[in-house]
C-alpha cells in the first residue's frame, strides 16, 4: 500500500518533471527561433513562460507542506530539499529561454551575420545537458549526473569560441555589431542554462549519496 | 613569494558548528562517561542484545532508537543495572563508568551516580518537597536540604511553578510536572549520568517540549542517555543516536548525520518509515 506521504512525494516529483519538460521545450524553441529565424516560435516561448512560473510557486507550496507535515528524514529530506533548489534552477532556465527568445526577435530585424556553425552545436549540447539532468533526477542516476557535470567545460568552450568569432566580425564590419552582440548574449544565456543543468546534476548526487559536490574548493571539515 | 593554493577569504566568516559532512569519528575527540563493550544480554535462554559496543560521551545526549522489541530499553537499563531486578536475566561483557566496571561496584552507590527516569511519572506519595528531598535525606547532603531541593527543582525547570506550594502532594501536579519532579528527584543526588526511558510518551506536546528543552540544558550538568520511540524527539534533543534492530547495534552516528545521511540501508528504511 502506498503511504500518503509517498503519494505526496510522487506527486511532487511528477510536477517537477512536468516543469522540467516545459523548461526543456522553452530552451529548444528559443534557440531554434534564432537558428531558424522563426518569430512565431519566439512568441510561443514568451507565452509559455507563465506556466513555468506558476509551477514554480505550486512546487514551492508542496515543498513547504511536505516539510511541515511529514517530518522527513534521510533520502526523503534530501530529495525534497533538492527539489526546492531544482525548482529554482528550472525557473531560471525558463527565464534564460525567454531572454534568448527576446533576443531572437531583435536579431531577426537584421540580416544574418554569418552561417551558424557553433551555435547549433552548443545548443544541442546544452539541451542534452538539461535532458540528462532531468533524467538523472527521475532515475536517481549518479553516473548520468556526472556526465552532465563533465559536459559543462565543453559548453564554456563553445561560448568563448562564439564570442571570439563574433568579435572578429564586429571589428571588421560595424554594421553587424548589434545582431552579433545579441548572438553573443544568446551564447551567454545558453551557457547559463548549462550551469543550471549542472546545479540539477549536483542535486542528484546530493539526493542519492548525501554529498554536497557544489564547491569542491570549499573546505568544510 | 610562494604561491598559495587557496587565496585567503577577503571576509572573515564567524565560526559555525554546521558542517557539510560531520565525521563518523566525531566521538573520537570526546571523553566517554560510559563505555559498553561486547555486551550480550539474555532473558533466560532468549538473547536480546548481541555484541553491543557503544560509548556514552560526557555531557552529551545519546539517544537509543529502534522498533519495539529491538533491545533499546534493555540496553538503557543495563547502564544502571536495572536488569538485575529481572529473574533469569544475564549480562555478558563489560560496562564502564569513568573507566570502572559497573558490575563490580556496589549497586546502590552505582545507581546514585547513574539516575533513571521512567516512561510514566512515578512520584512518591509524598509532598513535592519530600519527593526531591528523599534521596538527599538518605544519602546526606553537603548543602542545606531546602537549598538543594530548590536547586534541583530549578534545574528541572519546575521551581517557578511549584515554589508556592512545595508541601502539596506530588499527585496534585499535572503529568508533565510530575515527570519534571521525577527528573528533579533524580538530579537531587547529583548523578553523573541520567538515563531516561521514553520520558515523554505519556505527556502532551507542551509538556514534551518542556522536557526536551530541559534535556538540552541539563547536559551541561550531567551526561544523558534517552530511549525514545519518537525519532523526531531523538533528532531534536540528542548529539549522538544509536539505531538498534533485533538486539543488534546497526548504526551509531552523530545525530545530524544519522537523520540526513544514514550509512546503513536498514537505518534509512526505519527512519523514513519504510521499515518492514
Amino acid at each position: 500500500m502506498e503511504r500518503h506521504f509517498e503519494k505526496d512525494l510522487n506527486e511532487l516529483k511528477e510536477r517537477l518533471l512536468w516543469m522540467g519538460s516545459l523548461a526543456e521545450r522553452a530552451v529548444h524553441q528559443s534557440v531554434h527561433s534564432v537558428l531558424e529565424a522563426d518569430e512565431q516560435m519566439a512568441k510561443r516561448v514568451l507565452e509559455e513562460e507563465d506556466a513555468i512560473n506558476e509551477l514554480q510557486m505550486e512546487i514551492d507550496d508542496r515543498v513547504v507542506q511536505l516539510l511541515a507535515l511529514h517530518q522527513l528524514m534521510a533520502v526523503d529530506l534530501r530529495f525534497v530539499l533538492a527539489v526546492s533548489r531544482i525548482n529554482n534552477d528550472l525557473e531560471r532556465i525558463g527565464d534564460q529561454a525567454v531572454n534568448i527568445a527576446q533576443g531572437a526577435t531583435r536579431i531577426l530585424r537584421h540580416p544574418r551575420v554569418k552561417p551558424y556553425v557553433d551555435l547549433p552545436r552548443m545548443s544541442e549540447l546544452v539541451e542534452e545537458m538539461v535532458r540528462n539532468a532531468l533524467n538523472a533526477v527521475v532515475r536517481r542516476d549518479v553516473e548520468l549526473a556526472q556526465k552532465v557535470l563533465a559536459t559543462d567545460d565543453q559548453v564554456d568552450h563553445y561560448r568563448d569560441q562564439i564570442f571570439r568569432e563574433l568579435l572578429t566580425y564586429m571589428m571588421g564590419d560595424s554594421s553587424v555589431v548589434f545582431p552579433a552582440f545579441e548572438l553573443i548574449l544568446v551564447a551567454k544565456n545558453l551557457e547559463r542554462i548549462g550551469d543550471h543543468a549542472t546545479n540539477i546534476a549536483e542535486d542528484v548526487i546530493y539526493i542519492v549519496q548525501g554529498q554536497d559536490v557544489r564547491h569542491p574548493t570549499v573546505d568544510r571539515r | 613569494m610562494e604561491a598559495s593554493v587557496r587565496p585567503a577569504l577577503s571576509v572573515n566568516l564567524p565560526p559555525t558548528t554546521v558542517t557539510n559532512a560531520p565525521s563518523r569519528d566525531a566521538q573520537a575527540a570526546l571523553t566517554m562517561r560510559m563505555t559498553v563493550s561486547k555486551v550480550n544480554f539474555f532473558y533466560g535462554s532468549k538473547q536480546s542484545l548481541f555484541d553491543i559496543n557503544l560509548g556514552i560521551a560526557t555531557n552529551k545526549v545519546t539517544a537509543l532508537i529502534g522498533p519495539s522489541g529491538c533491545g533499546k530499553s534493555t540496553l538503557l537499563r543495563t547502564l544502571n543495572r536495572m536488569h538485575e531486578t529481572v529473574r533469569h536475566a544475564r549480562l555478558e561483557g563489560e560496562i564502564l563508568l569513568d573507566g570502572q566496571n559497573i558490575l563490580h561496584q556496589d549497586v546502590t552507590a552505582h545507581r546514585r551516580r547513574v539516575g533513571m527516569v521512567f516512561q510514566r511519572p512515578n512520584p512518591f506519595p509524598k509532598s513535592i518537597f519530600d519527593n526531591v528531598a528523599y534521596g538527599l535525606k538518605i544519602n546526606g547532603s553537603k548543602i542545606p536540604i531546602a537549598e538543594a531541593v530548590e536547586k534541583s527543582l530549578r534545574h528541572a525547570a519546575l521551581w517557578d511553578e511549584v515554589k508556592d506550594h512545595l508541601h502539596k502532594s506530588a499527585y496534585e501536579l499535572s503529568g508533565g510536572q510530575q515527570q519534571r519532579l521525577c527528573i528533579a528527584r533524580a538530579l537531587a543526588v547529583e548523578p553523573e549520568v541520567l538515563l531516561l526511558d521514553e520520558p515523554c510518551s505519556a505527556l502532551d506536546p507542551i509538556s514534551t517540549a518542556k522536557i526536551e528543552e530541559l534535556l538540552v540544558q541539563l547536559k551541561d550538568l550531567c551526561t544523558i542517555s534517552i530511549v525514545t520511540h519518537n525519532m523526531q524527539q531523538a533528532a531534536r534533543v540528542s548529539d549522538f543516536t544509536a539505531f538498534l534492530l533485533t538486539g543488534q547495534l546497526i548504526e551509531f552516528s552523530p545525530t545530524p548525520q544519522l537523520f540526513t545521511t544514514p550509512g546503513d540501508p536498514r537505518t534509512e528504511a526505519y527512519i523514513t518509515g519504510r521499515f518492514g
